[in-house]
């Protein structure tokens, strides 16, 4: 995303803060992936370690993509906007995660077979859907430099990547679906997910209510969510 | 890959069984040789959180009910369960279990038998000669391991019970103590688990109720202190921490099979050629290999087992 405007207050204590945002996310992202080799070099992974593998990584894929979707109501509700510099990280770590994850799936999971594979995507629709929300992202990486916003133009840009709501309901739904009894952690993504989506609903609803009329707002706001 | 079930032609079982035993310490020769408190000791630093040793069985029966399939490892066995009684989480059994009291313990028997008791863990395991059995074990999920279990006939029980000619099904039915067993607190299933087999099934010489496996007392993760094993269906068959075993005149109603039916059938008989419906069936990832294998009709056992389901629609009951 098109680099967010330097906080203009002079809180020297903040500007600090932001500038170590993005080195600390870095980390913080590569730590499971750490964790899975660290765990993979001791022979910590469980007795079925492709298995455990592919869990956690799917876990972190929508972990990262639920934490970039929080920067815009973090700064919409409560005005701190640091968290809207390091949404491009956390969005491209989701995807470097969800392609290891499906790397998993098609390497160590199904070692290439492409029939098993193919029959998988096309069968089982928990494997439909999580193929459905990596492909969603594939776009929007690809889209994630400063050079393509401007290629493609901010609306058209910020339109396109709307499309990251659909991919975490699809990465949501994937994890439901998998699970066999348990629903307690989908359950707990699909309600982050759901506060996330709403909050982007409520300062759309205020400003409207403050300005009524067709408002100048510069940067377009989040206006309804259309269909996620 | 291309090993074929566990019949074994007779001219090949000594010398497999002798093979296995080779590398296995508490079988008879390795037990003998050792002593019976060698190998005690040599397992000493494995017991569980017993204040007690863990006993280890001797004089272990060992029939033609074995593979020759290499065995899965004891700690990954009991690292890597489904136990939802104690969590939901595969390692949730091994951290958890040790709040479960397996002394004293005892059993119900009761339905439609002619010899209804509540008998002790102990005393019942000291009516029937122990059995070393190794099987193949085939979870719903497509995983599967190879388990040497320790335990008795199934069959021999059933006999003893004398059940009457309207025990048409044998429900079996684990501990319900949320205190001691804190996966119960959370409705994940419907407490307590029961399962359930046709009475030819469970008089079928190889299922078996389990006590130990690799010749120790049964931890507490796999099902202590009494088990239910049918290696031709898929694991979630297997009953664990056994408190009642009722004759019914109805089949039962089984936990997994209620909670959701078009997923797992009553029969649960390993079957390849019938998906469930999020997964394929068709193979299976044995637990320390890269490549998955193809998945046997009933696991490999159809010999002994397919003529229990005689003219029966195996996609309808399964």
């Amino acid at each position: 995303m098109a680099r967010a405007p330097e906080p203009k207050s002079g809180a020297a204590m903040r500007t600090r803060a932001a500038r170590l945002m993005k080195p600390g996310v870095f980390a913080l992202c590569s730590l499971p992936l750490a964790k899975i080799a660290w765990d993979g070099l001791r022979g910590n992974l469980s007795a079925n370690p492709i298995a455990e593998v592919l869990n956690r990584l799917g876990f972190w894929t929508l972990g990262w993509l639920l934490l970039s979707l929080a920067a815009t109501p973090l700064k919409t509700l409560f005005g701190w906007t640091a968290p809207i510099r390091v949404r491009k990280m956390l969005g491209l770590f989701a995807f470097f995660y969800g392609s290891l994850h499906f790397a998993t799936y098609l390497a160590l999971d199904q070692a290439f077979d492409f029939s098993d594979i193919g029959a998988d995507i096309v069968k089982r629709k928990f494997v439909t859907v999580g193929f459905a929300a990596l492909m969603t992202l594939v776009p929007l990486a690809a889209t994630s430099t400063d050079r393509a916003v401007k290629r493609l133009g901010f609306r058209r840009w910020k339109r396109l990547h709307r499309l990251v709501y659909f991919a975490a309901v699809l990465g949501v739904v994937h994890f439901a679906w998998r699970v066999k009894a348990d629903y307690l952690e989908p359950a707990l993504f699909g309600i982050a997910l759901a506060a996330l989506l709403l909050a982007r609903l409520l300062p759309a609803r205020a400003k409207r209510a403050d300005h009524p009329g067709p408002g100048e707002s510069k940067s377009p706001p989040q206006e309804s969510l259309s269909r996620t | 890959m291309k090993q074929r079930s566990w019949a074994l032609s007779e001219t090949e079982v000594t010398p497999e069984s002798l093979y296995v035993r080779r590398r296995d310490f508490l079988s008879l020769g390795a037990a003998g040789a050792l002593g019976a408190a060698g190998s005690a000791l040599s397992f000493s630093c494995q017991a569980s959180a017993d204040d007690k040793p863990t006993p280890t069985f001797t004089n272990l029966k060992r029939g033609n009910f074995v593979t020759d399939e290499k065995q899965t490892p004891f700690s990954d066995i009991t690292t890597y369960n489904n136990y939802y009684e104690f969590g939901t989480a595969k390692s949730d059994p091994a951290e958890n279990a040790g709040s479960l009291h397996t002394r004293p313990w005892t059993i119900a028997l009761d339905g439609e038998i002619n010899k209804p008791e509540v008998v002790d863990i102990d005393e019942l395991i000291q009516r029937f000669p122990l059995e070393e059995r190794i099987y193949r074990m085939r979870c719903v999920e497509a995983w599967s391991m190879v388990i040497p279990w320790v335990g008795f006939p199934l069959a021999e029980l059933i006999k003893r019970a004398e059940p009457t000619s309207n025990a048409k099904y044998v429900a079996f039915i684990t501990k319900l103590d949320p205190k001691e067993m804190p996966g119960q607190k959370r409705s994940v299933l419907d407490w307590p688990y029961v399962e359930g087999l046709r009475i030819d099934e469970a008089m079928h010489p190889l299922a078996i109720l389990a006590v130990g496996l690799y010749g120790r007392t049964l931890p507490n993760q796999n099902g202590a202190p009494l088990r239910l094993v049918v290696p031709w269906k898929y694991g979630f068959k297997g009953i664990k921490a056994i408190v009642k075993i009722a004759f019914v005149k109805d089949q039962p109603k089984t936990t997994w099979n209620t909670m959701a039916p078009g997923e797992y059938g009553f029969y649960a008989n390993v079957n390849p050629d019938v998906d469930h419906p999020r997964w394929s069936q068709a193979k299976e990832r044995r637990i320390g290999e890269f490549f998955k294998r193809k998945t046997l009709p009933f696991n490999g056992y159809a010999d002994q087992v397919a003529k229990l389901y005689t003219g029966m629609d195996l996609r309808k009951a399964f």
